[in-house]
């Protein structure tokens, strides 16, 4: 084989320095997200909207509420802390299955899936708050009077689903599903940061046992996760698909945020262990995923296609011919840069193995299963309001920045290596 | 069509030697036929300067052709055929196309990579195998040399083939039965 990268010399020692320069360019773009943000605001304020216009179309589509510029606010805040949460918990899931698996070709670069799942605690925290301000924008089903049979708003499809949609008990799995996670994702860096420092395996076995435990509970809790915040902004709706649908939409933003975090580690000098066969296998899994969310994409829309239930339709037909057509562009963008480009980009093995097509793709992909969740979560909320502006750009600014500093400076804080990992010798050798 | 033709056999005990020499052996210019061992040798490949295989590209043309032949199939039948209202919706409709023409993308994929696989590699059903030294399959490394097609001399080879590591070299007649 021809390529450089290939017979370099091998260094396992090696630490990562977080660059003052791109810190301090990461709190500039912060700066210019809030101020995006607040610039945002203020046009959705004082903008002429036709407000009038939309209730009458937002009543007729099943909410009596009249449009609220808040909750185009809250929605967006919503929506950028599933999907990054998303990704934060795929990265400890990473790591898991690569345990399980008892996986080597992943060992050398375990550290960088490691480091996302700090990001949790900072979402988790923001998820209840904006539950309690914002949760009557988001989530129809919040409202009391819908559970009240002498109110004429009483709902008797959403009252059925109290026992399982109420805030109580929707508070206690939100808490649930991040302290699972994040605790054994502490357990998990500790055997693994404890392990750089004594040889012993043991720390090994540990690992696989709290990846065993890890996966079974991100099973359950990636589905019900999914249904609380996402699923459950279309209320009267349902989907036995969605909670796989929304998870193969977080594996490959996660998937896209390893690989893309490994190219630019590798560009700025790092990870000499990973060569064109650890990329090609980052970008066999982001081919593989791409396609696997296609297909439960596809499996969810021909059902209720076929079937052609009135209840379950409504999903697709606010998305294709709903809200004047708002989405329906979008919908069918969303499957291009979601399954066709990925598919047709990453098809040929060198596509995988070079370092330009993976960023390309990973970048793609990312914007790609962002706008996968902006049109679940959309529609359901601000319907013929929605719109890509200074909020929507800003917020998004935001989230990434603060995500790339706490990945980069947890990073910082351990060796980029694992370098006592007893896989990592079939690793440094690793070829396909 | 079947040929004669004169190989030289070298027998290697260590896969490490072997791996060395092919590079060192092709370099003093003979050109090697193929090498057989009891197991997979990383790097062995790419050290007998071995091309990439053009199967996927086989597979591709394979699979759209798949594609093409389900959806014509369907659209024929239930199009123009004999066109019939199923749930409502239109003679020839898209989502619907989807399940049959990924089944048969995949199938005429597998098929035809396997089939292109067999006749490339002269593996039909029935073919005598050709075994250079049946210790290949049990604990030594069998490298072959087409005396046909190199220019050096018969004892020149097998004096380059024993100063790279082999331990012994031996003259093979091969009837070779070839389709392509």
């Amino acid at each position: 084989m021809a390529d450089s990268t290939h017979h370099a010399p091998i260094v396992l020692d090696e630490h990562y320095t977080f660059p003052p320069l791109v810190r301090r360019n990461l709190f500039i773009a912060i700066g210019i997200g809030l101020l995006l943000f607040i610039a945002g605001i203020l046009l959705l304020i004082y903008a002429p909207h036709e407000a009038a216009h939309g209730a009458e179309e937002g009543a007729a589509a099943g909410g009596e509420h009249h449009f609220r510029w808040q909750s185009r606010l809250w929605t967006n805040l919503w929506l950028n802390n599933v999907y990054f949460t998303g990704i934060a918990a795929i990265g400890i899931f990473f790591v898991a299955v690569q345990y399980v698996a008892y996986a080597g070709w992943s060992s050398g670069i375990k550290r960088i899936p490691e480091a996302f799942g700090n990001f949790l605690p900072i979402t988790g925290v923001l998820m209840i708050i904006y539950f309690f301000l914002g949760g009557h924008d988001i989530f129809h089903w919040t409202h009391e009077y819908l559970y009240d049979t002498a109110d004429p708003r009483y709902d008797e499809i959403i009252a059925g689903k109290k026992g399982f949609l109420n805030t109580p008990f929707y508070l206690f799995r939100m808490v649930f599903y991040f302290a699972a996670w994040y605790i054994l994702y502490r357990l998990l860096r500790k055997e693994s940061l404890q392990e750089d420092l004594t040889k012993d395996v043991r720390h090994y076995d540990k690992s696989i046992v709290l990846s065993a435990i890890f996966i079974v509970i991100f099973a359950v809790t990636s589905s019900t996760s999914a249904w609380d915040w996402v699923l459950s902004i279309d209320t009267h709706w349902f989907s036995t698909m969605f909670g796989w649908y929304v998870f193969a939409s977080w594996f490959v933003a996660g998937l896209a945020t390893i690989t893309l975090t490994v190219v630019f580690l590798k560009e700025a000098g790092y990870l000499s262990i990973v060569n064109q066969n650890h990329l090609h296998d980052l970008g066999k899994f982001m081919f593989a995923f791409s396609i696997f969310w296609t297909y439960v994409w596809f499996a969810q829309f021909l059902l209720i296609y076929y079937a052609n239930i009135p209840e379950e339709t409504i999903y697709f037909i606010e998305r294709l011919h709903g809200y004047n057509g708002t989405y329906k562009g979008l919908f069918f963008i969303n499957i291009f840069i979601n399954f066709l480009f990925p598919f047709l980009v990453l098809m040929t093995r060198d596509a995988k193995r070079h370092m330009i097509f993976l960023k390309i793709v990973s970048i793609v992909l990312l914007v790609g299963h962002w706008l996968d969740f902006y049109l679940m979560m959309m529609p359901g909320t601000v319907g013929e309001n929605a719109g890509f502006g200074p909020l929507e750009i800003g917020i998004v600014m935001i989230y990434a920045s603060a995500f790339i500093l706490v990945v980069a400076t947890t990073l910082s804080k351990a060796p980029l290596i694992a370098k006592n990992h007893p896989m990592l010798e079939e690793s440094i050798h690793h070829e396909i | 069509m079947e040929t004669n033709k004169r190989y030289l056999v070298g027998v290697f005990d260590d896969e490490d030697v072997l791996l060395k020499s092919v590079k060192k052996i092709r370099n003093s210019g003979v050109k090697i036929h193929e090498v057989y061992t009891p197991f997979p040798i990383h790097g062995l490949d790419e050290a007998l300067g071995y091309k990439r295989s053009r199967l996927p590209i086989a597979a591709f043309l394979f699979g759209i052709t798949g594609t093409t032949c389900a959806v014509a199939m369907i659209s024929l039948m239930l199009g123009y055929d004999w066109p019939m209202i199923i749930g409502g919706k239109p003679f020839v409709p898209i989502p619907d196309l989807v399940p049959v023409s990924f089944e048969l993308t995949v199938l005429f994929a597998a098929l035809g990579m396997v089939a292109t696989f067999l006749i490339t590699n002269n593996l039909w059903p029935g073919k005598k195998p050709i075994l250079f030294d049946s210790r290949s399959t049990d604990n030594k490394f069998i490298m072959a040399v087409d005396l046909s097609k190199n220019k050096l001399a018969s004892d020149e080879i097998t004096s380059i083939l024993r100063n790279f590591g082999a331990t012994e070299v031996n003259t093979k007649l091969v009837e070779e039965e070839v389709v392509v």
